[in-house]
């Protein structure tokens, strides 16, 4: 057979073996369930918001290795940034996912910027996409 | 690749046309040519409105019809072609059955057997009808290896069981039941027993007057004849007994503005333009089956099916689902991999061009009544080789070191 190409390269099953942020955090004043039926994936995430400044955060739960490794570099990003940068990131990556963002926008990202080709397999962006959907539902809501 | 691989590859252009190896054969199978022949022929030859038309073409395609509805009837030894119904598939036959004879006959406090491990088209219509009548549903559970023994069936039903309806082959342990002795049980109790055969029609020879079974339900696509043809099998009594379940042309006899007379079984259950074009497909897809033979076919996939079972066991980390018996998984072998998410793993396994199946497979409850959330899962058709048995084992055993797994 032909050597492989997948999208599962070393960073994004690393963020998904050995997660960094895949724990209950301490003084949580936000939470959320993120849930796709279909496949399964399931995630509970946690921010500690002050002052519109994302302080902690953190997820837990089961799902594909897209599913989590996206939520793990998600909290990455945007732990110690304000809520509207989150917002913002969010936005860019929903857009990388969905459609086409610039090559700036694709560096804001920093490592979340590994899953832009999951937009080639239409059946899994809702998995690279519920940490982010649940984090913007959870922050909208609360404006 | 054997002499006798290469004459039946020969059969399915898809595969010099796609560089894929296939092991999605539950879903769907792939279709020979002279399936597709034969629609062609139909519509560039015969094709008319049949059943309605007073005209010499409108008789060839009703004569072309009821041909196809004859071989369904031999293929599976009915009593006669009028037990065949046609449908568009094993989930509308299914639900024809629940509303037409379930809505009848059930009343309210009887009950309606399942087994825990149907598909959701042989449980929800069921379900539903239940609610509309005040009906409870029993299940019946196999045990972890997806063994049902009869004799479980036996010890839930009592004189209000209105219907058995149990699937002949499960679409994720492969394990076929003994639906003939469950039929008889059904019988001694009154009930009456309709067998789901979407996984066992295309595998192995089903006789209806062997097995006893009322009712059998099956879907032409996964035996190698287009999508959108099914088969509803009744025995003639029962049909006649049960109302239409659509209503519309050519399913009446007489009609008045208030009232109408239906016509004979089977067009009552046939109403507006059929599909003759499907049913003439499953015709053809019928004599490719006989032309190679069920002791081909079943040999075939048996090899096949061991073949990729002992190759699992060398593999660490991989838990088969169902029997240890590749006799008893009918080509289908659904499993997990410890640590790695089945979509991963369909994905993994797709950028080696393998086609497998990952997910519920349409069996949410079995998954929850197993524990576990989803599997993947791999299913042969005869038309397979050891090749690519050989190319999935090789993929299979990088999927965990690709995800970062030591071994």
């Amino acid at each position: 057979m032909a050597g492989n190409n997948t999208f599962y390269n070393e960073i994004l099953t690393d963020h998904n073996m050995n997660p960094v942020h895949k724990h209950t955090i301490e003084g949580a004043n936000m939470e959320l369930e993120g849930v796709n039926p279909s496949c399964g994936d399931d995630i509970v995430l946690s921010l500690r918001v002050e002052d519109g400044k994302i302080v902690d955060g953190g997820y837990v739960g089961d799902g594909c290795a897209i599913s989590q490794a996206s939520a793990d570099m998600m909290l990455d990003l945007v732990i110690g940034r304000s809520v509207e940068e989150a917002e913002h990131y969010a936005d860019i990556f929903h857009r990388m996912i969905t459609d086409e963002i610039t090559e700036e926008e694709h560096e804001e990202l920093e490592e979340a910027g590994i899953l832009q080709d999951i937009r080639h397999m239409p059946a899994r962006t809702k998995c690279a996409m519920l940490g982010w959907r649940t984090m913007n539902e959870m922050l909208t809501e609360d404006e | 690749m054997t002499k006798e691989d290469k004459l039946i590859r020969k059969e399915f252009p898809v595969f010099e046309n796609r560089n894929v190896v296939y092991l999605d054969n539950s879903a769907t199978t792939q279709k020979p040519p002279c399936v597709l022949k034969a629609v062609e022929d139909y519509y560039e030859k015969n094709n008319a409105n049949p059943l309605r038309g007073l005209y010499e073409l409108s008789i060839a395609a009703t004569d072309a019809y009821e041909d196809a509805r004859a071989s369904v009837a031999r293929f599976i030894n009915a009593k006669e072609s009028a037990e065949i119904i046609f449908t568009r598939n094993a989930t509308e036959s299914l639900n024809l059955l629940a509303f037409s004879y379930g809505m009848k006959f059930v009343n309210e406090g009887d009950e309606i057997i399942l087994s825990v491990m149907e598909h959701h088209s042989n449980m929800l219509p069921w379900r539903q009808v239940a609610e509309m009548k005040g009906a409870k549903i029993v299940y019946l559970e196999p045990d972890q290896d997806g063994y049902l023994p009869a004799e479980r069936l036996e010890e839930k039903i009592t004189d209000r069981t209105k219907i058995v309806s149990l699937t002949q082959v499960s679409n994720v342990f492969g394990r076929e039941n003994d639906v003939k002795k469950m039929a008889a049980i059904a019988h001694a109790h009154g009930a009456v027993f309709s067998c789901d055969g979407a996984q066992s029609v295309p595998h192995m020879k089903v006789d209806v007057q062997d097995l006893d079974v009322d009712f059998l339900s099956f879907s032409g696509h996964k035996m190698y004849a287009p999508m959108g043809i099914g088969v509803l099998y009744g025995k003639k009594a029962f049909l006649e007994a049960m109302p239409p379940f659509m209503y519309g042309g050519e399913m009446i006899e007489y009609v008045t503005l208030d009232r109408a007379t239906y016509a004979e079984v089977p067009h009552k259950f046939e109403a507006g333009t059929v599909n003759v074009g499907g049913a003439i497909g499953l015709e053809a897809a019928i004599q490719f089956i006989e032309r190679f033979g069920w002791e081909t076919i079943e040999k075939r996939e048996y090899d096949l099916t061991k073949r990729m079972m002992d190759g699992m066991k060398e593999i660490p980390h991989i838990h088969i689902l169902g029997a240890e018996n590749p006799e008893d998984h009918h080509g289908i072998v659904t499993f997990q991999i410890e640590g790695v998410h089945p979509h991963d793993v369909a994905a993994i396994f797709d950028s080696y061009h393998i086609a497998v199946r990952a997910g519920h497979h349409c069996a949410q409850p079995l998954h929850k009544f197993l524990g576990v959330m989803s599997t993947t899962r791999a299913s042969l058709a005869f038309y397979n080789t050891e090749e690519e048995v050989d190319a999935f084992l090789d993929a299979l055993a990088k999927i965990r070191p690709e995800m970062g797994y030591e071994d």
